[in-house]
């Protein structure tokens, strides 16, 4: 409803859809919020329900029942359809308020959000239902998140830093337990407000350790949130996150560690000593499982060539395996499961077809977004659910002591690292490395499942850290990073001159490095990549895939992009860069000439192997060959989908741009002469394929013609190789169309015309044509919500294993 | 020994003014310079195409060719040698210097300059300071030269695309009887902005005395 109206006008409309969508907001929390006590309170009461029946049961005779209310059997589901509803409609809340989205990171409001409708529930009955037990948070909303991080890693930014990132995690995260820890011990022991009920210093060493080192991990759930929101530059968004990633090891050894401490009561040197082991066997441990996991994956993917309907979901199973795994064994799960991903990502996306990929993209994007959101929603629930012991003094010397503990950490740390890094960290990125370490669910549920006796105590503390840390330091570092001018990320696509020098450059420093006669990074880099082609690659990817260079998977990726782009435009605008350009291939191509038709195809026209062939030939031929159809009916027997719901506006829109594009060109008229025609349909379809605006003037002219509402002007049915006699001038056109087609006449001649792309040219009414765009828009490719998304994730896949 | 223990320290302060290197790292090269020259004083370009580790690399000889390259000394005149001396090689080195902390931002721009200068010089192999689409296409084969067939029938295409794009992103509004030569220094520098030379093209350097070189030969 709210996007039909869009278009139309949005001043006034504008600030009512604002009001609209808050009061559909507060409605919907207020209702959920409701149904959820209700639901429970009817479950107390059918409880007692169930004892009487058993006893009247031969006493009366009951009528049948018509209606009924049976809750019990369905109350799990219930409950947990509603909340992931309430997120879900939360979620479509904020977006719908524009303004707030800008200045308040959403994993704030999320909270906020939580405390609410824990508020409600509390009035409601009284008690708020555990929702963020440890078992929901580690087995089903945490794996989808890491797996989502994972699978999309950008490899080569990670391998690259991936000293500084371990630098981070391991020795970071261990400075800041330690330091945390202690110092708060030692607080503990000097200072007693007399005001509370505890005494702090019965508060011994090691829960204190223990304590700091819950809190000392920086959370890549609450990092994702607000990182992705300030698009910071890649360099300093690998290393935070990173970071985020790789200390959970550090935390389940120190975690586990503190805790056997704990229950054993001493700490002797042999037990540190094996700490430090158990952190190896963790880390390691936790990545070859997820490596072994991975590989099967990349294996089981090779024969899914019959079955591709259920590709994705060896991708998600063997990745929840390898988490599962790695938890039974206590090593590192999240470890684990990035390394899954990691590892069998370029390996499958070679084998699988196109739309399993982008299953698979939208799946783990989607199952991600929901569990995030829930999880802040549940951290606002747990919050006012238990009680809390405030503790002035422990609270605040937290909160300071984390913050000095990180800032100390990171300036020591990259003291040490700049000595070894090439690119050195400034002032800038060490500030935004300190402040970017959020801390957030992890910690939480390490602490719920603490079974100390100061429990209370620490809780409360990590609940106030988390909320610090989100909402402080969330909502200011997007300020913060505007006022320091911190390079943000590069948003433009790989072209493909980038690619290519990027493999040239890889090259060069091999063998310079070869030349200087050192082992450096890009001879181990390359000694890798070998051995990946020589051997991993013919057996984890089917067929002829296995062999295809690097650089060439790119560039045809390019080509199907650019394929897909064209047909979606309507055919005719430029794809490829953001300037209007009218280059086209016999621009570059050297003076020398031999007939246009056989050369320029053969150039241009890339081999491509079977597969690919086909389905770029498919894209075409239901666009270009096919416009007979378009021309004469609207079959909807032949859509794969419904068209109908979407399309007006998008229709409205298009048609406006074209009649926008016919005005500029109408200004333009002294570009609007013919290339050379040339006349095999091999050569259009290349050139279209091929993505270059060859066909720049007949495009125009489909444009123009497309506003007039003529349906005599089309060509017969079954003339598509046969060259067409322009002679529908006669017809009611408007004035526009008319001149451009005089210039074709004025060029080409009356006999020979262009065969699939001029045919283009007469069509009929726009509104068919608009609808046939939303068909092939549906069949081709699904758009989805976030096209950046979309380049960005197919760019992203800097993996190294090129050619 | 003690005349030249002088001479040759005198040389390598003068390099260090040069290029930018350590005395450490330039000491460090020079052995290396001599164990490839088998401690001659000058290098040939068998002397590096018979480096094993070289074998495998599909740009090998524009690597080569390269160091044998007038234009990426100091004097810029054209041609190439048959021989390189000392100083020569550790010209050619100097271009992949890391950034340092402390560079400014003028010297950074120069870096950059400095090193897309010499990929332009290894594409234009003419020497006629624009990369044709018969240079760009070569260069593209040879970096697709180890996938076999498939590699060389695309590559054409590849350096077709990517001569284009460059012909549009830099001269947008050609008409269609207008031929853009080439790629020119400046149109290359422009769509490799991007990538950020200063910070990736570079190999380290070794500051410390390794005496015992065993990889290479």
């Amino acid at each position: 409803m709210f996007s039909r109206m869009a278009p139309r006008g949005r001043s006034g409309l504008g600030r009512s859809l604002a009001e609209l969508g808050l009061l559909l907001l507060a409605i919907l929390v207020l209702l959920d919020g409701t149904v959820l006590s209700l639901v429970a309170a009817i479950s107390s009461e059918s409880d007692t329900h169930e004892a009487k029946p058993v006893t009247h049961k031969n006493t009366s005779k009951k009528s049948f029942p018509v209606l009924g209310i049976k809750y019990d059997d369905v109350s799990v589901p219930f409950e947990i359809a509603l909340w992931v509803l309430l997120a879900s409609l939360m979620k479509l809340g904020f977006h719908l308020i524009p303004r707030l989205s800008n200045v308040v990171p959403e994993s704030c409001l999320l909270i906020s959000v939580g405390l609410l409708v824990g508020g409600i529930l509390k009035l409601a009955r009284d008690e708020v239902p555990p929702v963020l037990s440890d078992r929901i948070f580690f087995l089903c909303l945490l794996p989808p998140i890491i797996l989502d991080a994972g699978y999309f890693l950008p490899i080569r930014p990670f391998v690259e830093n991936i000293g500084t990132i371990l630098m981070f995690a391991v020795v970071g995260t261990l400075w800041n337990a330690f330091f945390v820890g202690g110092l708060i011990y030692a607080v503990c022991q000097i200072a007693q407000d007399q005001y509370s009920d505890i005494d702090l210093s019965t508060i011994g060493i090691l829960p204190c350790l223990l304590f700091g080192s819950i809190i000392s991990a920086v959370d890549p759930v609450a990092v994702l949130a607000v990182f992705e929101e300030i698009h910071i530059n890649e360099l300093l968004h690998i290393l935070v996150f990173g970071e985020s990633l790789l200390n959970d090891a550090v935390t389940v050894v120190l975690y586990h560690l503190f805790e056997e401490f704990m229950d054993s009561g001493s700490v002797s040197a042999v037990d540190a000593i094996l700490g430090l082991v158990s952190f190896l066997v963790v880390a390691l441990g936790g990545v070859l499982v997820g490596a072994f996991y991975g590989i099967l994956a990349a294996f089981t993917s090779r024969f899914t060539s019959h079955t591709r309907v259920i590709e994705p979901l060896f991708v998600f199973l063997y990745s929840y395996m390898a988490y599962l795994s790695a938890e039974v064994f206590h090593l590192s799960g999240i470890m684990s499961l990035i390394a899954c991903g990691a590892v069998m990502r370029p390996y499958v996306e070679a084998n699988i077809s196109h739309k399993s990929h982008t299953t698979i993209k939208y799946f783990l994007k989607m199952w991600s977004s929901v569990s995030e959101t829930l999880i802040f929603i549940f951290l606002g629930v747990a919050t006012v659910e238990g009680e809390h012991h405030w503790d002035w003094i422990f609270l605040t010397s937290t909160v300071i002591l984390c913050l000095v503990a990180r800032i100390i950490g990171v300036v020591g740390l990259t003291f040490i690292i700049n000595k070894f890094r090439i690119v050195k960290l400034t002032t800038k990125d060490q500030f935004i490395i300190a402040y970017g370490g959020l801390r957030g669910a992890i910690a939480f549920s390490l602490g719920f499942i603490l079974h100390s006796e100061h429990k209370r105590i620490f809780l409360t503390a990590i609940i106030t850290i988390i909320f610090f840390t989100v909402f402080v330091q969330g909502m200011t570092i997007k300020p913060l990073v505007e006022l320091l001018a911190v390079k943000k990320k590069n948003e433009a696509k790989r072209s493909i001159n980038e690619e290519i020098h990027t493999r040239f450059l890889d090259h060069l420093l091999t063998g310079i490095e070869d030349i200087c006669g050192h082992y450096g990074h890009h001879h181990w880099k390359n000694k890798l990549n070998r051995f990946n082609k020589k051997y991993v690659k013919k057996i984890l990817i089917a067929g002829d895939r296995s062999k295809e260079p690097h650089l060439i998977a790119f560039y045809h990726k390019l080509e199907m992009k650019n394929a897909i782009q064209m047909v979606e435009s309507g055919g005719g605008s430029k794809l490829n860069s953001s300037f209007p350009s009218t280059v086209s291939m016999q621009n570059i191509q050297p003076k020398i000439q031999s007939p246009p038709s056989a050369r320029p195809s053969e150039r241009v026209l890339p081999q491509l192997t079977k597969g690919r062939e086909e389905e770029i030939r498919q894209i075409l031929r239901t666009n270009l060959q096919k416009t007979r159809q378009r021309l004469q009916s609207y079959n909807r027997h032949t859509l794969v989908v419904d068209p109908d719901e979407e399309g007006f506006d998008d229709l409205f829109l298009k048609k406006r741009r074209r009649m926008e594009l016919d005005w500029k060109l109408k200004q333009m008229t002294n570009y609007l002469s013919v290339p050379r025609p040339q006349g095999s349909p091999t050569m259009s379809r290349a050139r279209i394929a091929s993505g270059r605006n060859t066909d720049f003037i007949p495009a125009q002219q489909k444009k123009g013609n497309k506003q007039s509402s003529d349906s005599q002007a089309y060509v017969k049915p079954g003339a598509e190789n046969v060259p067409t006699i322009q002679i529908d001038l006669a017809s009611p056109q408007s004035p526009d169309s008319v001149r451009l087609l005089d210039e074709v006449v004025q060029d080409q001649g009356l006999t020979m015309s262009l065969p699939s792309s001029s045919r283009g040219a007469y069509k009929t009414s726009g509104k068919d044509d608009g609808r046939d765009q939303q068909t092939l828009l549906r069949c081709l490719s699904d758009p989805g919500p976030d096209p950046d998304d979309d380049d960005d994730e197919d760019y992203d896949d800097d993996e190294p294993v090129p050619t | 020994m003690g005349a030249t223990q002088t001479h040759s320290e005198y040389q390598y302060e003068n390099m260090v003014g040069k290029t930018g290197f350590s005395t450490e790292q330039i000491k460090n090269l020079h052995m290396r310079f001599q164990q490839l020259s088998g401690n001659e004083k000058t290098l040939r370009r068998e002397h590096l195409k018979n480096i094993p580790a070289l074998a495998n690399n599909p740009i090998k000889t524009e690597i080569i060719e390269a160091f044998f390259d007038k234009r990426n000394q100091l004097d810029n005149e054209l041609g190439s040698y048959e021989e390189i001396g000392f100083e020569e090689f550790l010209m050619v080195m100097s271009h992949f210097r890391p950034l340092s902390i402390k560079t400014s931002a003028e010297e950074k721009t120069a870096m950059r300059k400095q090193k897309v200068r010499f990929l332009f010089n290894m594409h234009d192999t003419d020497g006629d300071g624009k990369i044709t689409l018969e240079e760009y296409r070569k260069a593209v084969e040879e970096l697709l030269s180890e996938s076999g067939t498939i590699g060389q029938e695309v590559a054409r295409a590849i350096a077709d695309a990517a001569m284009l794009e460059v012909a549009s992103t830099n001269v947008p509004n050609m008409g269609p009887d207008d031929f853009y030569e080439g790629i020119t220094f400046e149109h290359f520098e422009e769509i490799l902005k991007d990538l950020e030379m200063e910070s990736r093209m570079h190999v380290r350097f070794l500051d410390m005395n390794t005496a015992n070189l065993r990889c290479g030969q």
